[in-house]
């Protein structure tokens, strides 16, 4: 009992993931910054904004309070249990239980949930047009996200855990070494961008035409919460990848460097791809992602 | 030292409103964010929404139909927020000061935490002031 504890709130979960995350995101902001001839912010800084935001006064819109506070808690509690039982898996993959790959896919939706109910319970119109597209944006990436995590639990055997599929990566080589796992790499990390609400599919926090859109009525403490939730999906989704599809090698150091890759490849298609427009990413996803990725389903479903 | 001071001044989330400017000091602000002067250096970080943020910095003559308006914006930020006027039209009014819409100065509506003259500043003037803001915050407590 203290064991699963001190997993859920330090080592691999809540405190562990929150400093790696934040440290991921002053890494993005620092790569932002050199690519565009800048010097970039000090490595505390993520640090510093959110201990400024639990010093800041927290405003509460006159309806729905109750929603407007528990909503990022939501999201926040569920991110933690996805860090959990990622890290756990790393560490000693023969631990996991069947089927946490399937709660995991499920767990990561509720942070865009979360976001949703915030920002419907705020009631402020522009917050209602980002809540819009933040759900329509769902509907985009996760049939194609979805997708290609069946082309990999078709590839080991119709595992649905995440141990067998590191043991299956273990024999026989990372998945995305095979046609069908190369495929279904760059599926979902397309769609990973999407999740991560970074800038090819931003348009539901667009702080130049809605204002910040979903948080915009947030402050202070709640702000603070929705911050580290973004920090933690810099954390997880790339740890995810790495589980699904670069999960021969699963030393430390490895895993820090594939990590750091991911991360550097999330960040430079963000700062080299313009905004598109949620019809645009709606169409885009449903279209060619999607096609590769039963393309990849396909293949997998043969053996390549 | 305050531990929740010394955060508010490594981090300071910037919200820009415009009270009738003409647009000068607004294209002085926006240098602030290029690689010459990057502010982000600092921490500091342009927001669209009042609700994040820890400074309004404010440019501009305040006509009748702004000073509602601002007052309002003010309101809705979040409280420790310093209120920055930027250009001689908000230190003031500089040549609108006989005009019949512009009744009163800035610091006579909201409560001015720092001056920063100049038609429009220069970006290092206002770097030059930010710093003084924040000596002046860290020795008031």
């Amino acid at each position: 009992m203290l064991n699963i504890i001190f997993n859920y709130l330090i080592f691999p979960g809540f405190l562990f993931s929150v400093c790696i995350g934040l440290i991921a995101g002053w890494f993005d902001r620092k790569v932002t910054a050199r690519l565009q001839w800048r010097k970039g912010p000090p490595w505390y800084q993520n640090f510093a904004d959110i201990l400024k935001l639990l010093g800041k006064e927290t405003i509460l819109p006159s309806s729905a309070k109750l929603t407007f506070l528990l909503a990022p808690c939501l999201g926040l509690a569920s991110l933690v249990l996805v860090a959990t039982i990622l890290g756990r898996n790393i560490i000693s993959p023969s631990q996991g239980f069947s089927g946490d790959l399937v709660v995991v896919l499920y767990l990561l939706v509720i942070p865009a949930i979360s976001l949703i109910l915030g920002a419907s319970a705020s009631r402020n119109p522009l917050a209602s047009v980002g809540a819009s597209r933040e759900m329509k944006l769902i509907l985009a990436y996760e049939l194609p996200f979805i997708l290609s995590i069946i082309a990999i639990i078709i590839k080991s055997g119709g595992a649905i855990q995440f141990g067998t599929i590191l043991n299956h990566q273990a024999l026989f080589g990372s998945n995305i070494f095979s046609w069908s796992g190369l495929i279904a790499f760059l599926v979902s990390v397309l769609c990973i961008q999407a999740k991560l609400g970074f800038v090819p599919f931003d348009v539901s926090e667009a702080e130049q035409e809605i204002m910040g859109g979903v948080l915009i009525e947030y402050s202070g403490l709640p702000l603070a919460i929705f911050k580290l939730i973004k920090a933690m999906l810099l954390y997880t989704l790339p740890v995810l990848l790495i589980i699904l599809f670069l999960g021969q090698n699963l030393t430390m150091l490895s895993v820090i460097g594939k990590f750091i890759a991911l991360l550097i490849v999330i960040i430079l298609i963000k700062n080299t791809s313009p905004r598109l427009r949620i019809d645009q990413s709606l169409r885009f996803f449903w279209r060619i992602p999607t096609l590769l990725a039963i393309l990849a389903v396909i293949l997998g479903y043969f053996g390549l | 030292m305050d531990f929740k001071l010394s955060a508010l001044t490594k981090s300071i989330w910037v919200f820009h409103v415009s009270a009738g400017s003409c647009n000068n000091c607004d294209i002085e602000i926006l240098d602030l964010l290029t690689p010459r002067h990057d502010v982000e250096r600092f921490g500091i970080q342009l927001v669209g929404s009042v609700r994040h943020a820890d400074a309004l910095l404010i440019t501009g003559a305040m006509n009748k139909k702004a000073v509602v308006r601002m007052k309002k914006i003010y309101e809705q930020a979040p409280k420790p927020c310093v209120v920055v006027a930027v250009g001689q039209c908000a230190l003031s009014r500089h040549l609108f000061r006989y005009s019949y819409n512009v009744e009163e100065p800035l610091d006579k509506i909201l409560p001015v935490d720092l001056y920063i003259p100049g038609c429009p500043p220069k970006p290092e003037a206002m770097i030059d002031g930010i710093v003084k803001l924040v000596n002046k915050l860290k020795s008031k407590k």
